[in-house]
């Protein structure tokens, strides 16, 4: 819930900074609802594994017959259930926030559909290979951003190119593969980086 | 014929890369001198560009080495988690910041480049900003190193990073064919020859061939100094332990 607050309060900061002009606002809507996603998506990320790590639950974990990656992907989609769902059915009230066109809507909950599962899985590499160290918090940011902002650039797209009668396919496409590489190969270096952590 | 594999043993390469080093370095002297000589005096001006073009003889080998440093430790990386051997690691390690220093040369002689010929430093088109996220992971990686204090788990973690950001490279490589940008398509490298004139297509190869020399010049020096730290740490800890 606090990443949804976190979501609605960050988008809330831009009319504020840029003025409320509401064409203006309409322009950047896409963007500044991609970016605050991100952000709240990555402000959860430390906390992934950490407190499994530190009550030692993550070597029960590690230590049960079921494969680690097979636990990271879990993990993986617990991190898009409490994250990304949330901001995925908060984006649309945001977008009328912004005063987004009508015909966005149906783009930018396909985009968020599509484009969350992959901050959750990508994201899941900076949480493990950060999990041991003391204010990880920071240097999980550095870690993941640059990651993150083809994610961003294609989400963004996506929804301009519906704003001016495009529609969004091909961006969405891209999207969707971004997912399709992120959603085998995540999990297993999340198990490399997590086993790595445990030694 | 030489057994690559002996290097992979640090006492060996330290002698075998001592023995190297003068030879490369004068070698890229050489080549820098000669690379420098035809694109600052040989070259004739470009029939739009002018004298501006001579940037691209520093800018277009800066943005190849970066691209080319990434690849180095990404392999690198790949090498020390598939074999465990002991200087990979170390290899890309030393790697990272050179990358790093050529990114940075890349951007800023492209914005040099872009303020009289596109009339803005800046545009946030696909392969300048696919340039800058390299640019980012490079950072990301050398933090990673810096964070960890213990070397294996150091060495493993940051291997894996470079190993993900490596997706990033054929993105950057082939930008410019993906995207309609301003910046200009492969023009060296493509099916049908280079779209350059011999006579700035020279001594571009030959700066090219400098920067490589640079760089792997650059590397053994960084390498030698990594693995002496380690093996004082190696030594302290010994005798901390009595």
């Amino acid at each position: 819930m606090l990443v949804v607050v976190f979501f609605v309060l960050t988008v809330t900061l831009f009319p504020l900074g840029v003025g409320p002009e509401a064409s203006v606002l309409r322009r950047i809507a896409p963007g500044v609802i991609w970016v605050s996603a991100l952000l709240a998506a990555m402000l959860s990320l430390d906390r992934l594994f950490q407190v499994d790590f530190e009550d030692g639950s993550l070597d029960q974990l590690a230590l049960a017959p079921l494969p680690l990656e097979l636990v990271a992907a879990a993990k993986c989609l617990a991190h898009w259930l409490s994250t990304g769902l949330p901001l995925l059915v908060i984006s649309p009230l945001l977008g009328i926030l912004l005063n987004l066109s009508g015909e966005a809507y149906g783009t930018l909950l396909l985009a968020m559909a599509i484009g969350t599962p992959s901050l959750s899985l990508v994201g899941a590499i900076g949480a493990a290979l950060t999990v041991g160290i003391r204010r990880g918090g920071v240097l999980l940011s550095l870690l993941v951003l640059p990651l993150y902002i083809p994610v961003l650039i294609f989400g963004v797209g996506a929804i301009d190119a519906a704003l001016v009668g495009l529609g969004g396919n091909a961006h969405l496409l891209v999207l969707a593969a971004i997912l399709l590489i992120a959603l085998p190969l995540a999990p297993w270096a999340v198990a490399g980086a997590l086993r790595l952590n445990l030694e | 014929m030489v057994n690559w594999h002996r290097l992979a043993n640090p006492k060996l390469f330290l002698t075998w890369s001592r023995r190297v080093l003068p030879w490369a370095a004068v070698i890229t002297a050489l080549l820098l001198a000669v690379g420098l000589y035809l694109s600052l005096f040989v070259a004739p001006p470009d029939y739009q560009q002018g004298d501006t073009v001579r940037i691209m003889f520093v800018h277009v080998p800066s943005a190849w080495m970066a691209l080319f440093t990434y690849t180095v430790m990404a392999g690198a990386s790949a090498a020390g988690l598939i074999w465990k051997s002991p200087l990979s690691h170390l290899t890309a390690k030393a790697a990272a910041p050179i990358g790093a220093s050529f990114t940075l040369l890349a951007l800023a002689t492209g914005a040099l480049w872009g303020q009289p010929m596109w009339g803005t430093w800046w545009v946030w088109d696909a392969r300048l900003t696919s340039v800058l996220i390299l640019f980012f992971l490079y950072l990301g990686y050398m933090a990673i190193w810096q964070a960890i204090d213990d070397y294996t788990r150091a060495a493993k973690s940051a291997a894996i990073l470079a190993l993900v950001g490596f997706v990033n490279v054929p993105i950057i490589k082939f930008s410019v064919d993906w995207w309609n940008t301003l910046h200009q398509p492969a023009s060296v490298l493509r099916l049908d020859g280079p779209s350059i004139h011999p006579t700035l297509l020279t001594p571009l190869f030959v700066m090219i061939a400098a920067f490589t020399g640079y760089f792997i010049v650059l590397l053994l020096i960084r390498l030698e100094r990594e693995i002496l730290a380690r093996q004082a740490q190696t030594l302290r800890r010994a005798q901390a332990r009595g």
